[in-house]
């Protein structure tokens, strides 16, 4: 007998072609998803594309401005910093930390969220009660505040500095999650899958979890944006990635004493992170409106 | 001259699938003090009609009209500020939701006081002992102690009432009551439209009653237009109509009315109201008409003595009848 | 209003004892000695490290070890600082008031800049002023805050030479410390134009600690006045003639508020994060540059002392925040009457 859970591959096709239709829709979502496209192939590519070694330094062309400048390189696209080593480059090496960063926190956050959101909505009680304790005490505590606190405690450097953004978004995860299975505990399809003997976990996972997906998207994808900002805000402190690594907020960190006299080599890293984001955010927008009508914001 | 007067209103609305006309030609002649009924199935365009008269319609909405004038002066090419010196004080608009046409935040007293500053100036606490008339005006009981009450602490039915002692603050000389009973018991539905009788006669108001139930028209209509689908099928006399009717959707919309139901089955109408998609060419009740020919299939219908029909029903003349009989005549 | 206030606090309380479990529990979780993490003092001998560590209260049994913090706390002694030997407390409560003056600035421009600028783009949605105004906005919750602040500096202090670098006052100005508070102290010294220095001193700080409120509730205002104009009572309103303007300030916004206020309350939290960064670029003698120094120079007792205070506040403004949603929306304080 064919199993119903398992949806035919034509449906699966027609779902993609009508979430497609309404995605792309907005055109800001699109080019935000081309530019992150762009991104993820830069960072992919990034040892094929950038024309020098991030750490290579050229001491003899130390602090050179972007070159369309006077006394720019064209070699140095976006000039140099206090060791002579090329902006461009370093930018582009500094997208694979943003990334994974992003990765990394997202997976995380939403891995352990989920499941703890479902533990939490499904079994209720004292369970309930004290992971949503829990969660209430993380988010009492600013996000960045409770990041540095668990990095002072472990070290600074970014993985785990990926760790403790993760451990502070857990929470938002977790209530959504129970947000919906509460929801869907309800309905009528969960009641006869009771009654049928299925057992709690094929339940949570299989039957109320897809249904929790499209606002666990739509949080996720704003996650990944707000983790990127949140590793450049650590590696700007001090307390993430660690120089020579090219992590975006490193890079302004170590080249906060030119910022005066170079203010490129601050503020390139700053316009790759802020496009980095915005394009993310704009994907999220779309997934929004692509995938809940209701949670349209206009 | 008519109190008020509108000809060949029509209402399109701006969709992402293109222009969609609402209403179509509308001819709308009404006097003082009279009694108004406007009939029709969701999406015949009735609402839209009266708030493109009061000027309530969204952005996507473009109206035009041969002639709109209220009182002798002409609405439509008055601007916002003149028009918003009428409305509320002229011509009143009650609604459908009564819960939910009132702001949950102000009490009561506050958006009853609201209206009558607005137009007649002065301090909104002065106009307290007006307010609690009104409320009793309208069948509020204790209607000192309601002036700080909430919306949401009155039932639907005071709702309603709270809402028509709003519109009626001014004195207008129209009200328009767009389906006031559909969202309420059914016991408390009568008092509203009794409510609202009394009231016209009282005030010395002409009343436009927008309703989808006949036995309301039948009650209480002098003259009543039916509307399909955006389209003005007919308008004829109440008594006039119920008892022969001359446009086939109307014959059939009264042959729907349980009352006239002969065995189990009631008489529905086949098929379904036209969606912005699939207007017919021709007649757009041609679809669903049992007199139709092959002329209404090709060619639009003129407006015959207030009957949009290529065919018209033959007349046939019956002594007038009481209320109760005009609905179960069959 | 009483009881919906005591049924809030008992919530708090949970979360409460939740914070001192965490402060107390990063103390114990750090890696190494505690002597010589805590105390500083490596090689000594083995009765001196037992008698520090009978000092530090780390030879009693957890439980006890938690009770005892627990009062401390209770009884307002958040430790001594390790770097200056003074209580964190009184540490704390001397540079507080320099980050709520920030803070309070920075959402006092988000509001006035917001609040408009999400109506202006409800009322004119779909024209390009509303895809102007929410650009803007995305763009402005998508920077980096300390990049935005050093941009800022760039251009208006160094460039420009319009706003100063960093600090609270100009040092040629000498303002006695009575409330802590720039703005009132220096109106209460008799140093003629160092009021005028202090809110110099404020103005880039407030923008870039505000840029990210400022965009989240242009947009949160913006989607709640949708919502609401759309709503009956709206055209009840028009109905009655009322003007515009009427229509949207009192009858729309009132309600369109109400989401607004829970988004505001939301933002002081990131306030609190953000202050870290903007303190620490703009040399702002407030907690967030406390904080971030504490951490560097492992003041342990310090970053403790300071988690568990921050995270009061965070509750205490929720609490604040809660209480005026019931005041404005007179719908939530009954139902919480009645459960």
């Amino acid at each position: 007998m064919k199993n119903p859970i398992v949806v035919s591959k034509s449906l699966r096709v027609q779902q993609w072609r009508e979430f497609w239709f309404y995605f792309s829709a907005s055109k800001t979502a699109v080019a935000g998803l081309i530019f992150l496209i762009g991104v993820v192939l830069m960072a992919l590519f990034a040892d094929v594309i950038s024309p020098h070694e991030p750490a290579e330094q050229y001491r003899q062309f130390a602090k050179v401005p972007p070159a369309w400048k006077d006394g720019g390189q064209i070699q140095f696209l976006l000039g140099t910093d206090y060791a002579g080593r090329d902006m461009w480059s370093r930018i582009i090496h500094g997208s694979r930390l943003s990334l994974l960063a992003g990765c990394v926190v997202v997976v995380l956050s939403l891995s352990i969220g989920v499941l703890l959101g479902l533990v939490a909505g499904y079994r209720g009680g004292w369970l309930d009660s004290l992971i949503m304790r829990v969660m209430d005490t993380i988010m009492a505590v600013p996000g960045l505040l409770m990041a540095l606190v668990f990095v002072a405690i472990l070290g600074p450097g970014l993985l785990n500095a990926m760790v403790a953004i993760a451990i502070t978004y857990t929470p938002s995860f977790v209530r959504l999650t129970r947000a919906s299975t509460l929801t869907e505990l309800n309905r009528d399809y969960v009641t006869a899958s009771k009654m049928a003997g299925a057992r709690p976990m094929r339940l949570m996972f299989i039957s109320i979890l897809p249904n929790c997906m499209a606002p666990l998207i739509v949080q996720g994808t704003l996650s990944f944006s707000t983790a990127i900002l949140d590793t450049a805000a650590l590696g700007f402190l001090g307390m993430g990635a660690q120089a020579p690594m090219p992590e975006w907020g490193t890079l302004i960190a170590e080249n906060r004493d030119l910022m005066l006299s170079a203010p490129w080599t601050v503020t390139f890293p700053g316009i790759a992170i802020l496009l980095a984001v915005l394009a993310i955010n704009l994907v999220g927008d779309g997934l929004r409106d692509a995938l809940d009508p209701k949670l349209k914001r206009s | 001259m008519p109190l008020l007067e509108i000809v060949n209103l029509t209402v399109d609305f701006a969709t992402a699938n293109g222009s969609f006309r609402a209403v179509d030609s509308i001819d709308l002649s009404i006097d003082e003090r009279e009694i108004v009924a406007i009939v029709g199935e969701s999406g015949s365009g009735k609402s839209v009609a009266m708030l493109a008269l009061m000027g309530l319609l969204p952005w996507t909405a473009t109206v035009s009209a041969d002639c709109m004038r209220f009182d002798g002066q002409d609405l439509l090419g008055m601007n916002d500020k003149q028009r918003r010196k009428i409305i509320g004080k002229d011509i009143s608009m009650i609604f459908q939701e009564p819960m939910t046409s009132l702001n949950p935040c102000f009490t009561i007293g506050y958006q009853l006081t609201e209206v009558l500053c607005q137009h007649f100036g002065g301090r909104r606490r002065s106009y307290n002992n007006r307010a609690v008339e009104l409320l009793q005006q309208v069948g509020i009981p204790a209607a000192e102690t309601r002036l700080n009450a909430y919306p949401h602490q009155l039932s639907g039915g005071m709702c309603q009432r709270v809402m028509i002692a709003m519109m009626i603050a001014c004195q207008p000389k129209l009200l328009i009551a767009d389906e006031p009973t559909t969202a309420l018991d059914v016991t408390i539905q009568a008092q509203i439209l009794e409510l609202l009788v009394e009231l016209q006669q009282n005030n010395n108001m002409a009343l436009v009653l927008i309703t989808h139930d006949m036995a309301v028209v039948a009650e209480t209509a002098e003259r009543v237009v039916v509307l399909y689908a955006g389209w003005q099928v007919e308008q004829r006399s109440a008594l006039d109509l119920f008892s022969n009717p001359r446009h086939p959707y109307t014959e059939a919309l009264l042959n729907a009315l349980p009352e006239r139901a002969q065995g189990k089955l009631l008489n529905a109408i086949p098929g379904v109201v036209p969606g912005q998609l699939d207007r017919p060419k021709g007649c757009i009740f041609n679809p669903r008409c049992c007199y139709v020919q092959d002329l209404c299939r090709q060619q639009l219908p003129e407006r015959q003595e207030g009957v949009l029909c290529h065919y018209p029903l033959e007349l046939d003349l019956k002594p007038s009848r009481s209320s109760q009989d005009m609905v179960t005549d069959s | 209003m009483l009881p919906f206030l005591i049924n809030r606090l008992m919530l708090l309380v949970p979360v409460f004892f939740g914070v001192t479990l965490v402060a107390f529990g990063f103390i114990r979780v750090l890696p190494g000695d505690p002597v010589e993490v805590l105390a500083g003092e490596r090689g000594v001998s083995p009765e001196k490290h037992a008698e520090i560590l009978a000092q530090l209260g780390f030879d009693k049994p957890l439980w006890q070890q938690y009770f005892s913090y627990l009062g401390d706390i209770l009884q307002g002694d958040l430790g001594v600082s390790i770097i200056t030997n003074r209580p964190v407390i009184e540490e704390f409560f001397e540079l507080f008031p320099a980050t709520v003056e920030l803070a309070t600035c920075a959402i006092i421009f988000a509001l006035i800049i917001g609040i408009p600028a999400g109506i202006i783009a409800a009322t004119k949605r779909g024209t390009w002023v509303d895809q102007g105004i929410m650009g803007l906005s995305l763009t402005g919750y998508s920077m980096p805050i300390f990049w935005w602040g050093l941009l800022l500096i760039i251009l208006f202090s160094n460039t420009l030479g319009w706003t100063p670098v960093s600090g609270r006052l100009s040092f040629f100005f000498e303002v006695d410390h009575v409330t802590g508070f720039m703005l009132i102290d220096t109106l209460l010294s008799d140093e003629q134009g160092s009021f005028w220095s202090a809110l110099h001193h404020l103005i880039l700080p407030s923008i870039v600690l505000g840029t990210i409120p400022l965009a989240v509730i242009a947009r949160q205002t913006r989607s709640a006045m949708l919502e609401v104009l759309s709503e009956d009572y709206v055209r009840t309103a028009r109905a009655k003639g009322l003007s515009p303007f009427r229509v949207i300030a009192i009858h729309a916004l009132r309600n369109a508020l109400i989401t607004v206020v829970t988004v505001i309350g939301l933002q002081v939290a990131l306030l609190l994060a953000g202050a870290i960064l903007t303190e620490t670029i703009f040399g702002w003698p407030g907690i967030g540059k406390w904080i971030i120094f504490s951490v560097f120079s492992r003041d342990y007792y310090a970053v403790q002392g300071g988690l568990l205070l921050i995270a009061v506040c965070v509750m205490t403004v929720n609490l604040i925040v809660d209480l005026l949603y019931g005041f404005i929306n007179p719908r939530i304080l009954q139902q919480r009457n009645k459960t």
